[in-house]
C-alpha cells in the first residue's frame, strides 16, 4: 500500500526571497572609454571596420573581430528610431513612473542607444522625435549618467574633462522571488516549528534522508513518507574551523561536524559545542541543544548546536559505510 | 556520418503557476518515467544526460544539481548542463552522440517562470554593462522590434493577430497548452497595448514547465522507435548582443542556420517555431523561407504556453513527434534564446520508410 503524499493536507511551504547583490566589472578599453565619457559629459562612439560609428562601441569588430578603440565624439541630440511605452514600470528601471524606452540614433552616430525618453504619455512621442540627453546630477561613470532623454535640440557645451579613466563599474541585483519548498521539506520544516525532526523515506525499508528530498537520489523513486527521528546521534566525521571569515558567529576555534541522527542514513553538518574541539572525536554520541521553545521557526536554526551525551562512543563499523 | 534520432518525447502541461518547488524539478520527474515506460527503458540505459535552466529563474546557484536528484544518480552518470534553452542542451547530447561514445541521450529542460518577475529576470541576459543595468525588461525589448517592423511596413498589427488566432485555434487540440480557443481578430485588435505596440495576445504567457527528449543513434534508435525522427541536420547560430547595431526586422542567425540545415530546400509539412512573440514568427518565416504549404506551430506553439528553458526543446519534441506519429514526413524545429531572437537554432527531422 503507497502512503501516499496526499497524507499530508497542508500545501507545502513558501516565503518572500529577495536575492540582492552587486557585479563588479573591470571595464576594458572599449567600453571604459565610453562610460569615462559619459562620467564628462560626452558620447563617444567607436569606428567599426565598415565605416560605421557605433554607439554604443561595442568592445569587438563585428566582421574582422579587432578591438575597438578608434573613437569619435558624437552629438547631444538625436531622433527616435523606435519606441516602446512602458506603462508599468519594473524596480530598477529609470523612473517609476510612466516611460518610454527608445532606440535613439545619436547626430554622427551610425547605430542606436538603448535608453529612457522622459515624456509624460505615448502622444508626445514618435518614431523621428528629436531627442537631447538630459545629464544626471551627479555622474559617476555609467550607464545612468545619461539620467534619460527628453524632446528637444541640446544646446550644451563639453568641456574638457581630466578624471582618471573609469576602469571599473558596479551594478546592484536586485531579484524578489516567491519560494517555495519541497512537500517533503514542508514535512521537515513544519516539523522543526514543533521541535521534532522529520526524515523521510520512499516507503519501508527504504533510505531515511535527513532533510527528506524529492526522490531517492540513487534511483528517482519519490519520497513517500515521512519518518521522525531522535535529536540524539553520533559524529561521523568533523573539522576544526581556526579560520574567521564574515559572518563568523562563533568565535574559533570550532568543530563543524556531520551529525547522523539515531535511525537516519545520512548525515547533516552541525556545531559540535559544550566541549573542548580537542574532546570532538569520531563516532562520539551527541544531543541537540534546542534554543527557547519561543524562538522557535521553519528553521534548523531551532537547534543551537549539538554537545556530547557522555553515552559510550559509537564502534567504528556501525558508521564507516557514512564516511 | 553517425545517424541520430529522437525516439520520445514528453513534456508537463504548461501552465501559469505551479506549486511546486522554486527550480521546478519534481515537473520532470513524471516526463522521465513517461519515457521510460514509452520506450521501455530504465535510466541506466541512458548514456549521456544533457539540461537546459537558469539559476536566475531559480534564484540560487547550481539549482540544476537539484535535478539530479529526479534522475537517481548512483552509480555515477555522464551529465552536462547549459545555461540555455534545452534546445542547446541537445545540440551538445547530439555532438556526444557523433562521437560514438553513447548510443543514448536524455535531454531535458525545465524552469518555474512563475516564481519571479520573468521579464525583469530575463533583464540580465542582456549586456551586463550598458543594457541590463537600465533594468529593461524583453516585453518591451520585443516592442521596440515589434515597432521597427510596422514602421518599415514589413508587418502590421493585424498580420501579427493572425499569428495569436492561429496559434490559439491549433493549441484546442493540445490538452497541455495553457492557452487556446477562438480568438476574434477585430476583438484583439481593440485591445489595449501592454508594451506599444505590443497587445497581450502579441506575448508569449508566462508558463511553468519541463520537457524531456530521448536521442538515441543507427539501430539503438530503430530498437527503440518504430519511426524514428531522424536528425538530417541541426545548426545554431548568434547575432551580436548589441541589437541598437542590427536591423532587427530580419534575424541574419535564423537565416544562416536554416540555409546550413534545409540545403535550400524549405518544403516541410510542419515547422515549429520557437517565437515569443507574434511578429517574431514572422522574422523566422522569412528567415527560413517557410511558404504556405508549411504548418506553422500545429502544437500551438509558444504564444499558448512557453516555459522558459525547455519552450525551444519543445519545438524538436513536437516537430518530431509529427513524424513518430506518422503525420509529417520532413519537419523543422527551431528554438531561440536571448534577447529580441538572439541565438537561433535550426533542426530538420525526417521519417524514414
Amino acid at each position: 500500500m503507497s502512503l501516499g503524499k496526499s497524507a499530508v493536507a497542508e500545501p507545502p511551504l513558501s516565503a518572500p526571497l529577495n536575492l540582492k547583490f552587486d557585479y563588479t566589472r573591470s571595464t576594458g578599453p572599449t567600453v571604459g572609454a565610453f562610460v569615462t565619457g559619459l562620467r564628462d559629459g560626452r558620447i563617444l562612439g567607436a569606428r567599426g571596420s565598415d565605416g560605421r560609428v557605433l554607439v554604443p562601441p561595442p568592445e569587438f569588430d563585428a566582421v574582422t573581430h579587432e578591438p575597438l578603440t578608434e573613437f569619435v565624439e558624437v552629438g547631444q541630440t538625436g531622433t527616435v528610431v523606435s519606441w516602446t511605452w512602458n506603462a508599468e514600470p519594473l524596480p530598477g528601471q529609470p523612473f517609476d513612473r510612466p516611460f518610454a524606452w527608445a532606440l535613439i540614433r545619436l547626430d554622427g552616430a551610425d547605430t542606436t542607444l538603448l535608453h529612457a525618453v522622459d515624456v509624460a504619455s505615448p502622444d508626445e512621442i514618435g518614431t523621428g522625435l528629436r531627442v537631447r540627453v538630459r545629464w544626471a546630477a551627479e555622474r559617476t561613470g555609467g550607464i545612468h549618467d545619461i539620467e534619460a532623454f527628453e524632446p528637444g535640440e541640446s544646446t550644451l557645451t563639453v568641456e574638457a574633462a581630466d578624471g582618471e579613466p573609469v576602469t571599473m563599474i558596479t551594478t546592484p541585483i536586485d531579484l524578489h522571488y516567491r519560494h517555495s519548498a519541497s512537500p517533503e521539506e514542508s514535512w521537515y520544516l513544519r516539523g522543526l516549528k514543533e521541535g521534532k525532526i522529520i526524515g523521510g523515506r520512499t516507503g519501508p525499508g527504504g533510505k531515511v534522508y535527513v532533510p527528506p528530498r524529492g526522490a531517492s537520489p540513487t534511483d528517482g523513486v519519490p519520497t513517500k513518507e515521512p519518518v521522525e527521528v531522535p535529536d540524539k546521534g553520533i559524529v561521523t566525521t568533523f573539522c576544526i574551523v581556526n579560520v574567521p571569515f564574515m559572518g563568523q558567529q562563533i568565535k574559533p576555534p570550532y568543530v563543524a561536524a556531520y551529525v547522523l541522527l539515531d535511525g537516519a542514513d545520512i548525515p547533516f553538518l552541525h556545531l559540535i559545542l559544550e566541549c573542548d574541539a580537542s574532546e570532538v572525536r569520531m563516532g562520539m554520541r551527541v544531543e541537540a541543544k534546542w534554543r527557547p521553545r519561543e524562538e522557535w521557526d521553519h528553521t534548523l536554526r531551532n537547534i543551537e548546536y549539538f554537545r556530547p551525551t557522555g553515552e559510550p562512543d559509537a564502534d567504528y563499523d556501525t558508521f564507516k559505510h557514512h564516511l | 556520418m553517425t545517424d541520430i534520432a529522437v525516439v520520445g518525447f514528453a513534456h508537463a502541461p504548461h501552465v501559469r503557476e505551479t506549486f511546486g518547488t522554486t527550480n521546478g524539478v519534481e515537473m520532470l520527474v513524471p516526463c522521465f518515467q513517461e519515457l521510460y515506460d514509452k520506450l521501455g527503458i530504465t535510466k541506466s540505459d541512458i548514456g549521456f544526460w544533457c539540461s537546459g535552466s537558469s539559476d536566475y529563474l531559480a534564484g540560487r546557484a547550481f539549482s540544476f544539481i537539484s535535478a539530479i536528484d529526479a534522475i537517481g544518480a548512483v552509480p555515477p552518470i555522464n551529465e552536462s548542463h547549459v545555461e540555455m534553452d534545452a534546445a542547446w542542451a541537445l545540440y551538445e547530447a547530439w555532438v556526444k552522440l557523433i562521437t560514438g561514445e553513447v548510443d543514448t541521450a536524455l535531454v531535458y529542460g525545465f524552469g518555474k517562470s512563475s516564481a519571479g518577475t520573468l521579464r525583469r529576470t530575463l533583464s540580465l541576459q542582456l549586456d551586463p554593462y550598458l543594457v541590463a543595468p537600465l533594468g529593461v525588461d524583453s516585453v518591451s525589448l520585443a516592442g521596440l522590434q515589434a515597432r521597427m517592423g510596422l514602421d518599415s511596413g514589413k508587418w502590421t498589427d493585424r498580420e501579427m493577430a493572425e499569428v495569436a488566432v492561429r496559434s490559439r485555434a491549433a493549441a484546442k487540440n493540445n490538452p497541455k497548452a495553457q492557452l487556446s480557443g477562438d480568438l476574434d481578430i477585430e476583438d484583439l485588435l481593440s485591445q489595449p497595448y501592454i508594451a506599444d505596440p505590443l497587445r497581450k495576445h502579441d506575448c508569449a504567457p508566462v508558463t511553468d514547465g519541463a520537457a524531456a527528449i530521448v536521442l538515441a543513434s543507427g539501430d539503438r534508435a530503430r530498437e527503440l522507435c518504430e519511426n524514428p525522427a531522424w536528425i538530417t541536420g541541426i545548426e545554431h547560430r548568434t547575432d551580436s548582443p548589441n541589437f541598437g547595431s542590427l536591423d532587427l526586422t530580419v534575424s541574419a542567425s535564423a537565416r544562416a542556420a536554416a540555409q546550413a540545415v534545409t540545403g535550400g530546400d524549405t518544403s516541410f509539412d510542419v515547422a515549429e517555431l520557437h517565437a515569443p512573440f507574434t511578429h517574431q514568427e514572422l522574422i523566422l518565416r522569412e528567415a527560413i523561407g517557410l511558404d504556405d504549404s508549411t504548418t506553422i506551430n500545429p502544437s500551438g506553439g509558444p504564444l499558448t504556453g512557453n516555459p522558459m528553458f525547455s519552450g525551444g526543446l519543445e519545438r524538436i519534441g513536437y516537430a518530431a513527434q509529427a513524424i513518430m506519429d506518422g503525420t509529417a514526413g520532413r519537419a523543422l524545429a527551431h528554438a531561440t534564446s536571448g534577447a529580441v531572437l538572439q541565438q537561433n537554432l535550426v533542426a530538420v527531422l525526417e521519417g524514414r520508410n
